[in-house]
């Protein structure tokens, strides 16, 4: 029953945020004088000479309705929960006119899952194995060192970590190229073969900053652990480090970290963004970056409200299997 | 102030150093008299760094050590906007809802909840897209504040929620306190040490959130920063060109920076849980 009660109060947050988010970037535009339709209006006009105003006015109307610019602002907003978050339909790309938004994120977007899922997986599996490692033995050198290293790669944002290592390995050493390229044509495996090759250095600069993280949050938490009295009892005991360390310290400490994952997806998200613009990699954050520069606006709202989407959804999930693993739960 | 320096740790002390110095060129140095490094061929074009120009030229015959030290002057300005505003407002709405409680307490729970969970940079991206080119240092700083208030004001709820039961607090309720001044005689300097390296913390994640937009080509054109230097520097190709002392400095100055405040932040947190004796 009271597993119930934490499943629906955490599924009512889950809807909340996302209703919150969405209303936020719903009104946000709506806030700023600049007009999307004015805008287009204005690009076609540039391109294709004057247009007599019979003309424009129909081809006004018609934008207004396909950019969700009919109607009062209520009828509006209603219209834009519904086709946006329940059907992902953004509207027409203005770059790629009328390739509605929606399909072209649905083909960068397993790239960013893909690369963020896995960077950040892997991050949290080896950062949380130095860390416990130096917090258990927070005297030895090497721990000192390890804990000195992440000190220094954590605090520095994923972009510059993202360039430096451009520079260095695909610019001075030219053992990748500088901008990806992934080819959609050949067989499958050549397809594997660029895809491999264009996310190394992104996930490396992801697993990078994520890693360092993860070590300095294990190592102070193992280090608090393993001064708690019934570490020292287990000594007494006669336990073996090795059945202490992994029985007792790690078992304490792993279910802060399961917790501090869900609340890390956000940063690893926009981290992910950054990396994939330094590197041009195929992702959402490519996407975003291009709508931007040729003010898209559908393709932006429509790669923030899939994003938020997202990131809610995997919090939820990481929230949902903390009780799983942590029998003392009591699901407040 | 001989005591407590003898009381700190190592990294609190370097991180403090690097700071300082850091303060001191964005606040100090950039009122020294010098060229506005923004002219066009104020000077040659793509020097090697020599006794007048320490860092070199840019391939437009700007001086790369004072567009530094604009970038950085501008840089720690939003940080530190952003940071006062975030810790102010967290700290009042976290205050508000600890103590407050009930329908007050979910309502502003909810919000709070929401801001730390939502991906703040797309959202970010929306915004600076929308006010491309008419954004200010000020309107900046703004929107960064946003996104810098929840977390705060997430702890700062948890800490009264906490202190509300203890002895201490009893006993001024009893005495006949009122609400505000048990907060302000009583919570505030507790939560005040807290918000401290908040404030830090604060400081250092805008100042990234910030570069990370100026490459995305989103921070305001008239305004240097150390993300938006980066950018040019891409921009005008000194990769390409091995213009290594204008891409460069710049990215050695945010690793050192942000190196030295994050070592500022955990050295002063180790010293707080040392006083308390844990």
């Amino acid at each position: 029953m009271k597993f119930w009660k934490y499943f629906g109060l955490r599924l009512l947050t889950w809807a909340l945020t996302i209703f919150i988010g969405v209303t936020f970037i719903f009104f946000i535009p709506r806030m700023f004088p600049s007009d999307p339709v004015e805008t287009m209006i204005g690009q076609i006009q540039s391109r294709s000479g004057q247009m007599d105003p019979q003309q424009m006015e129909s081809l006004r109307r018609s934008l207004r309705v396909q950019f969700g610019l009919e109607g009062s602002l209520g009828e509006q907003y209603v219209s834009f929960l519904w086709k946006g978050l329940l059907h992902f339909d953004f509207g027409p790309s203005l770059m790629s006119y009328p390739t509605p938004a929606g399909e072209i994120i649905s083909t960068y977007l397993p790239y960013t899952l893909m690369l963020s899922l896995f960077s950040t997986i892997l991050a949290w599996c080896v950062g949380n194995f130095i860390g416990l490692l130096a917090g258990f033995r927070k005297d030895k050198r090497s721990s000192k060192i390890m804990e000195g290293i992440a000190i220094c790669i954590y605090p520095i944002p994923y972009f510059i970590i993202a360039l430096v290592l451009q520079i260095v390995f695909a610019f001075l050493l030219g053992w990748f190229p500088l901008q990806t390229t992934i080819t959609m044509m050949g067989t499958t495996a050549d397809y594997i073969a660029s895809l491999l090759k264009a996310s190394v250095l992104p996930a490396i600069s992801l697993l990078l900053v994520g890693t360092g993280w993860w070590i300095i949050s294990m190592k102070s938490m193992s280090s608090t652990t393993a001064a708690e009295d019934f570490v020292l009892y287990a000594r007494y005991r006669g336990l073996s480090e090795g059945k202490i360390g992994r029985s007792y310290v790690f078992r304490n400490s792993i279910l802060t970290q399961v917790t501090a994952l869900a609340m890390s997806l956000g940063g690893v998200f926009n981290g992910s963004i950054m990396t994939e613009i330094i590197f041009s990699y195929p992702g959402v954050g490519t996407l975003i970056q291009k709508a931007i520069l040729q003010s898209d606006y559908n393709m932006i709202l429509g790669c923030i409200t899939i994003s938020i989407v997202a990131i809610s959804t995997a919090t939820l999930i990481a929230d949902l299997i903390y009780p799983l693993i942590d029998p003392r739960i009591r699901y407040s | 102030m001989r005591k407590f320096w003898k009381n700190v740790n190592a990294r609190f002390k370097i991180g403090l150093i690097i700071t300082l110095i850091f303060l001191v060129i964005g606040f100090v140095v950039y009122y020294f008299p010098h060229v506005n490094p923004f002219t066009y061929n104020s000077y040659p074009k793509k020097l090697q760094p020599s006794w007048e120009h320490w860092l070199g030229t840019t391939s437009r015959g700007q001086d790369v050590a004072w567009l530094l030290v604009e970038a950085i002057h501008n840089s720690l300005s939003i940080g530190l906007i952003v940071a006062t505003i975030g810790t102010v407002v967290g700290v009042l709405v976290g205050l508000i809802a600890g103590f407050s409680g009930g329908i007050v307490d979910r309502v502003l729970t909810v919000i709070t909840d929401t801001f730390v969970v939502i991906p703040s940079l797309p959202i970010l991206v929306l915004m600076t897209a929308l006010m491309k080119g008419t954004s200010t240092v000020m309107l900046m700083a703004l929107v960064l504040a946003m996104f810098a208030w929840a977390w705060p004001s997430r702890q700062i709820r948890s800490m009264a929620l906490s202190m509300k039961e203890r002895e201490f607090i009893q006993t001024a309720w009893f005495s006949g306190e009122g609400t505000l001044q048990v907060v302000v005689t009583e919570i505030l300097p507790y939560a005040l040490t807290w918000s401290l390296s908040n404030f830090m913390n604060a400081t250092l994640s805008a100042i990234a959130s910030e570069s990370s937009l100026a490459v995305l080509g989103l921070s305001p054109a008239n305004l240097i920063s150390l993300g938006n230097m980066i950018q040019w520097a891409r921009d005008y190709n000194a990769i390409f060109a091995r213009q290594w002392f204008w891409i460069g400095s710049p990215i050695v100055a945010t690793v050192i920076l942000f190196i030295g405040l994050f070592m500022l932040i955990t050295g002063y947190n180790d010293y707080l849980s040392k006083k308390r004796g844990r």
